[in-house]
């Protein structure tokens, strides 16, 4: 059994003008100690992803079907309270801006021993003892003054890393971490990686990181999502997928980035723009945007525009997209041109 | 001597071969804290007056060939935005020169800046920020030509706005819309067709692909640099995005905290960075090829620029600092490639 079974999950936001599903028909497992990455443009549903597994999606949103089930208990059908037992002990959240995730008024220290206060009996001494040892493991300098100090006294780095030493403050199990270096430089950026790379492979914490960043993403994942309006187009091991993407808009958006093209030169871009979560079109979502839509001979393919594609297995992936299924189903190995 | 009479030493007079841009000795301090009451300090014995300053740019010498794409490089609070807003005349430098096309732009007035601001434009960030949110696509357009060109006739510059609309690729049709109708990727070619409106030849971009989707990102990229080709213009790039640089460059200046610590061409630059503090910034940036590639771990986090220190202003994170370095700050060095690095180490050979 998988540590987080996610099945058919379908997340919804009812708004005055219609009803928008961030998240559809979403479908993966994390084991224990894996590292998995989601990685989509903004309004893709990575980040309503990421907040409904723990059903901390803000209101008018709701889960509308779907399991999410965490060392086999399902989650979406606990109560608050109950829920409460889960967040921040055995799964716990990392946002993108550490200094608004950190109460300005506060201590560190005062925020790190609260949170361990609310979850576990433990004396004040005793807080102190394990917030001081979070402090070392996340290779915070000096962790006695900086226990003393407010979130503005700190920079960026070295704030983030007191938000990861209260992620792990109560050993979770599981860490979701929402863009947790999009808001740092990039050599802050490097040690972050290298330090979440380091956790979670010492204490067999699982990590799911939201980023639309994918050099981020190779760096530090094992396995990788892709999702577009709402969906998830490709799965599968994350070294595989950047180096051979089978869906077309995995692969436009690895050949868009700058470092695929030689200096100068133009980028490949992706014709046309993502769908607002609101009119997804019929059909696969990306096909008024991907050139495989029409058949090598220049018909358009009729499934394409009608049928959602359900995933194939491809390699080691999980891909959705009606091409490919035909590429696999029909064309010898040999034979592939395009 | 100023650095015009040293032009005319040279026998280099403003003409087409002299750079465009001619930064020399530029600073720009920042009161701390601003007003009276603040700065105030109540030490043990003495009362005073202490005006604490962040040194945002602290003696910066850049010169800007036509044709280039200049892309200035760094973390945040390393100054490049500032550089750049002097530059543009949209900040007072405390000190130093800036000359533009030979003539010395950087006490200007208003109505003297004018006939400037139609050959140079800046594009930002955020277009959200950058546009006037109540204002149509034509009329934000129109605007700038208008007051550039106030002899043109009406018809004349509504096909000048047709004609940058499809130049910037956004349907003519959506001229009635407002910017919060489009996208974000829509938005910024709309703030990259207002900066070329007036038809500039010099273009101060401040980061403005990094609010951008990877996809919406190429497209804009594509945009910036076939406008270049097309219109002959040239680009000071502020980013912070290594992948961008070395896509978009032709000369890349590396800064830390106000200084610029190298200046090469963009190829001599990625393939052999030279500056300890480039080469942390190149070994960090994450690639989607070697993987397992280890960063350059910097000792800690820099501290705020709030007095210019004796000696490197990078000492305090470099592997390479010795007693020198804590003591001298480094001069620039013009090296055998034509990179211009300002480090003790490279200089005594201490580092390859």
């Amino acid at each position: 059994m998988a540590l987080l079974e996610v099945e058919h999950l379908d997340v919804r936001f009812p708004l005055r003008h219609g009803e928008i599903r961030a998240v559809r028909d979403v479908s993966f497992a994390l084991e224990r100690g894996e590292r998995l990455g989601v990685v989509g443009e903004s309004g893709a549903g990575k980040s309503a992803l990421a907040f409904s597994l723990l059903k901390l999606l803000s209101r008018p949103g709701y889960i509308a079907g779907g399991h999410v089930r965490f060392e086999g208990r399902e989650l979406t059908t606990l109560s608050d309270r109950q829920l409460r037992r889960i967040r921040g002990n055995r799964v716990a959240m990392i946002f993108q801006d550490p200094l608004t995730t950190l109460n300005p008024v506060l201590t560190i220290g005062r925020q790190m021993t609260e949170s361990l206060k609310a979850h576990r009996r433990v004396s004040e001494r005793r807080a102190r003892a394990i917030a001081l040892h979070k402090l070392r493991q996340v290779q915070v300098s000096s962790p006695e003054q900086r226990f003393e100090q407010y979130p503005h006294q700190l920079s960026g780095g070295l704030c983030q890393r007191v938000v990861i030493a209260i992620a792990l403050l109560l050993d979770p199990d599981i860490i979701i971490a929402d863009e947790p270096t999009t808001a740092l430089d990039v050599t802050t950026q490097a040690e972050i990686i290298a330090l979440l790379t380091q956790l979670c492979d010492k204490h067999n914490v699982g990590l799911i990181v939201i980023s639309h960043d994918l050099g981020v993403i190779g760096q530090l994942t094992q396995r990788l999502l892709v999702m577009y309006a709402g969906r998830i187009v490709e799965q599968g091991p994350t070294r595989e997928i950047i180096n051979d993407a089978q869906h077309p808009y995995t692969q436009g958006l690895i050949n868009a980035l700058p470092q695929m093209t030689l200096p100068r030169q133009r980028l490949a871009q992706i014709p046309g723009n993502m769908p607002s979560l609101a009119r997804v079109p019929d059909g696969c979502a990306f096909h008024p945007r991907c050139r495989y839509r029409f058949t090598p001979q220049g018909r358009l393919r009729q499934a394409c525009v009608e049928q959602v594609p359900e995933a194939v297995s491809s390699g080691g992936s999980q891909v959705a997209c009606h091409w490919v299924r035909e590429l696999i189903t029909t064309v010898p190995i040999e034979e592939e041109t395009t | 001597m100023n650095l015009a009479d040293s032009l005319q030493t040279l026998g280099r007079a403003a003409d087409v071969s002299a750079p465009l841009v001619t930064v020399r000795g530029l600073h720009k301090r920042f009161a701390l804290h601003p007003g009276r009451l603040l700065p105030w300090r109540f030490d043990k014995r003495r009362r005073g007056w202490h005006r604490q300053r962040i040194h945002a740019v602290n003696g910066v010498d850049l010169d800007i060939q036509r044709g280039d794409a200049l892309c200035v490089v760094g973390e945040s609070g390393c100054g490049k935005s500032t550089l750049a807003r002097l530059i543009m005349g949209l900040l007072t430098a405390s000190e130093g020169e800036v000359h533009y096309d030979g003539q010395r732009v950087d006490r200007l007035d208003a109505k003297q800046w004018r006939p400037f601001r139609r050959r140079m434009q800046m594009i930002f960030q955020n277009p959200d920020s950058s546009l006037n949110p109540r204002l149509t696509v034509r009329q934000t357009l129109e605007e700038p030509i208008r007051f550039h060109h106030p002899a043109w006739s009406h018809s004349k510059i509504h096909h000048r706005a047709d004609a940058l609309m499809a130049d910037v690729g956004i349907d003519i049709g959506w001229g009635e819309r407002f910017a919060h109708e489009l996208s974000g990727g829509q938005r910024q070619r709309i703030a990259i067709a207002r900066a070329l409106s007036v038809d500039p030849e010099f273009l101060v971009a401040d980061e403005p692909v990094s609010a951008l989707d990877v996809s919406v990102q190429a497209q804009i990229m594509n945009l910036l640099m076939d406008t270049q080709a097309e219109r002959r213009l040239t680009y000071l790039f502020i980013t912070h995005d290594l992948a961008v640089v070395e896509h978009f460059a032709t000369r890349v200046a590396v800064m830390y905290r106000g200084t610029i610590c190298e200046l090469a061409d963009a190829d001599t630059l990625f393939a052999q960075p030279r500056h300890p503090y480039t080469r942390a910034l190149l070994a960090a940036s994450p690639r989607l090829e070697d993987i397992d590639a280890e960063p350059l771990r910097l000792s800690d986090d820099a501290p705020p620029p709030i007095e210019t220190p004796s000696g490197c202003v990078f000492r305090e994170r470099c592997p390479y600092a010795n007693a020198r370095c804590q003591r001298e700050t480094p001069t620039a060095l013009v090296l055998r490639d034509g990179r211009r690095v300002a480090c003790h180490a490279v200089e005594e050979g201490r580092i390859p």
